[in-house]
């Protein structure tokens, strides 16, 4: 890859928070920052997103817990983590000493439960290392007998509004969106009201593959979360309408984190171009570890092909350049 | 053209672009020598490498695992690894189509390889199909300690056994079963290894192949009141530690058992410490007692 012709402003801000790169892992898609950093240094990314962590420890599902299919795979891995205390003392200490900035993705299984992760992580002795936590709505709720948080308004609304009376000021608070909803925007609405300062989107959307030699779902848990490239139409789909709603003011503005079938360069402008501030690799790292840091590369020569010496000037350009 | 991707000083691990030097038909499989710069040096027997398919725009995403048969650090062509290949699906077709010349993804070495004893005791390796590719650089490795080496081959057929010549080249015996009886003895290798073991007073049982043999050869090991090293074979997204996808329910010295990740903390298990009575034709659950099961719903 070629140096870009001339130097683009590739820092993004998240609700105040300046990160030198629009370039982040996505949840789950990067464990905790050991395995990947063997590929690429990831103190060079914009932030590292962490697997959603959870109050007490998480064995997941059983296997298999992954099909692929065409340019995408299904997971069903249960949200398998060591407990928040666990991942403080190992996983948070670490991506503190090595001096990364990372977000935290928080889960629950109920609304109380994710403030009381949150409470963990912020009053943890690392929590200067942490540069935004980020909720993951879209794991069932427990009370409700699995409905997921982010299809449900009054969880979703419960969930932002607990983990926010224990955020401090000045760490934004993303909500990750699913996008197994009929109306993104209005649960958009509902989480920023809550408070949240920004948004992630897009979270895996529900699929089922049948082993066709056995005749029976493959995947133990039957359902699984689709991701990869084959979902990223959906991605740009829920940014363009949740940005659409920002500018015309219909909801509060914010960033946007854009995450969903990035594998290229190309990929990622697209998902800027619809609104996106920053952007999160997930699947295309399980093909290319390099690719979280990779993508921003190629992103940066492609902005600046275009001209732009800011990608902040990217951010959304599509609905000005929209005529219809 | 070879093409160092990402090399990070100690990381022990290196991903190339590596060019194809040969693709050649061995019995049922196919032979891949790919030049892979720096990998070779990393390498211990009971490793793997994780191969891409097509390049970056493929609709096939997720890396495809192979045990290293073999490495050479200074052939004619820098540093080379060699797999053996069985066309399973659509991803090990397009591999197995690879041409000399052709350019895969190779991302290595991965896992954690066979422990060595470190006495020279005997040592009884079992490789079912493709399972046995890694096991030759392994006896080497036994023999130069001074390990007597006992191998058994065992496929359903005879086009679907590996290696047969090299195994009489570093092993003190070979063995060998295929299922229909069209060479050696008919039946399973767990029909042999219960004698063998008795025969040569092995103390070790190293094993690749198949779930139900890996399993079987741990049971005969633990009758016998010795160890098995199994490598073993679970769906993997990413082999990196990433995705967490491969994971099996483990027992750890204090005899807590986790759904560990085979392609970081295995592929290689000691027999005893898998769970195998959670795996069921085809499905593998969580083990009540696995840290984090899910309570029972009352
Ligand atoms: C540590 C390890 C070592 C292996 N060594 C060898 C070897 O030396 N020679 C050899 O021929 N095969 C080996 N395998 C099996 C090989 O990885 C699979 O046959 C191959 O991934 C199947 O890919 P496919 O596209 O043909 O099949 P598909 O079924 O289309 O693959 C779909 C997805 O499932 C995964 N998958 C499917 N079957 C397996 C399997 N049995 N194990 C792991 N992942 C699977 C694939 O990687 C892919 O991500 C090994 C597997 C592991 C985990
Ligand atoms: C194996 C796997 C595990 C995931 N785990 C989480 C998780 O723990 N929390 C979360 O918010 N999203 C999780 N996701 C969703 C991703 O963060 C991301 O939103 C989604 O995969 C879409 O992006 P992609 O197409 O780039 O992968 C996971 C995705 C995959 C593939
Ligand atoms: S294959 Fe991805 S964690 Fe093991």
């Amino acid at each position: 890859m070629s140096a870009p012709t001339h130097s683009v402003d590739m820092s993004v801000d998240i609700a105040g928070v300046r990160l030198p790169s629009p370039m982040m892992t996505a949840s789950g898609c990067a464990a905790n920052g050991r395995e990947l950093n063997r590929f690429i240094d990831i103190t060079t990314l914009g932030a590292f997103v962490t697997k959603s962590v959870k109050l007490d420890p998480v064995s997941g599902r059983g296997t298999p817990r992954m099909a692929e299919t065409p340019s995408g795979m299904l997971n069903s891995i249960g949200l398998q983590g060591p407990g928040v205390s666990a991942f403080v003392e190992k996983d948070l200490a670490w991506l503190h000493s090595i001096g990364a900035r990372v977000v935290v993705s928080i889960a629950g299984n109920t609304a109380s439960e994710f403030a009381r992760v949150a409470r963990a992580i912020v009053r943890s002795r690392y929590a200067d290392a942490v540069a935004a936590i980020e909720v993951n709505i879209s794991c069932p709720n427990v009370a409700n007998r699995g409905l997921v948080f982010a299809c449900d308004p009054a969880g979703a609304h419960k969930v932002l509004t607990l983990v926010r009376e224990e955020v401090p000021r000045g760490l934004p608070m993303l909500a990750k969106l699913s996008p197994d909803v009929t109306d993104i925007v209005g649960i958009a609405e509902v989480v920023l009201k809550a408070g949240a300062h920004g948004l992630t989107m897009i979270n895996t959307t529900l699929g089922v593959a049948i082993d066709t030699d056995r005749l029976r779902p493959h995947l133990a848990a039957a359902t699984g979360g689709l991701s990869g490239p084959a979902i990223r139409p959906m991605a740009v789909r829920a940014i363009w309408q949740v940005a659409g709603a920002m500018r015309e003011g219909r909801i509060r503005t914010v960033p946007i984190v854009g995450v969903g079938g990035v594998r290229h360069g190309t990929d990622a402008l697209e998902l800027v171009a619809a609104g996106a501030t920053a952007i999160q690799v997930g699947t295309a790292a399980f093909n290319d570890p390099s690719a979280p840091h990779r993508v921003g590369v190629e992103l940066e020569q492609l902005v600046a092909d275009r001209g732009f010496g800011r990608l902040a000037d990217v951010v959304g350009i599509a609905h000005e350049r929209f005529t219809a | 053209m070879t093409r160092t991707i990402a090399a990070r000083e100690g990381a022990g691990v290196v991903q190339v672009e590596a060019e194809v030097i040969g693709n050649v038909a061995a019995g049922g499989y196919r032979h891949l020598t790919l030049v892979t710069p720096g990998l070779a040096e990393l390498a211990r027997p009971g490793q793997f490498v994780a191969l891409s398919v097509g390049d970056g725009t493929s609709s096939m995403l997720l890396r495809r695992s192979f045990s290293i048969h073999k490495v050479s650090p200074a052939g004619t062509y820098g540093g080379t690894t060699e797999i053996v290949v069985a066309a399973h699906g659509e991803g090990t077709r397009i591999l197995t189509a690879l041409e000399p010349g052709e350019n895969v993804g190779v991302i290595g070495p991965l896992g954690r390889g066979f422990p060595l004893p470190s006495q020279p005791v005997p040592c009884i390796l079992v490789g079912g199909g493709y399972g046995s590719a890694p096991l030759f650089w392994l006896a080497e490795q036994l023999r130069e300690r001074g390990c007597a080496v006992e191998i058994v081959l065992g496929a359903a057929s005879a086009d679907r056994l590996f290696g047969v010549v090299e195994a009489r080249r570093v092993g003190d015996g070979v063995t060998v079963t295929t299922d229909d009886g069209s060479v050696g003895t008919r039946g399973w290798v767990s029909d042999v290894v219960p004698e063998l073991i008795e025969r040569s007073g092995a103390a070790v049982v190293y094993g690749c192949g198949p779930m139900g043999m890996l399993s079987s050869l741990s049971a005969i090991a633990d009758e016998h009141g010795i160890v098995a090293q199994v490598a073993v074979e679970e769906a993997m997204a990413c082999g990196v530690g990433i995705c967490m996808t491969c994971v099996m329910p483990v027992r750890d010295e204090s005899g807590t058992t986790s759904m560990v990740r085979s392609c970081l903390d295995g592929p290689v298990f000691r027999g005893d410490r898998v769970r195998w009575e959670a795996f069921d034709d085809g499905y593998c659950r969580v083990p009540e007692d696995t840290v984090g099961a899910p309570k029972a719903v009352r």
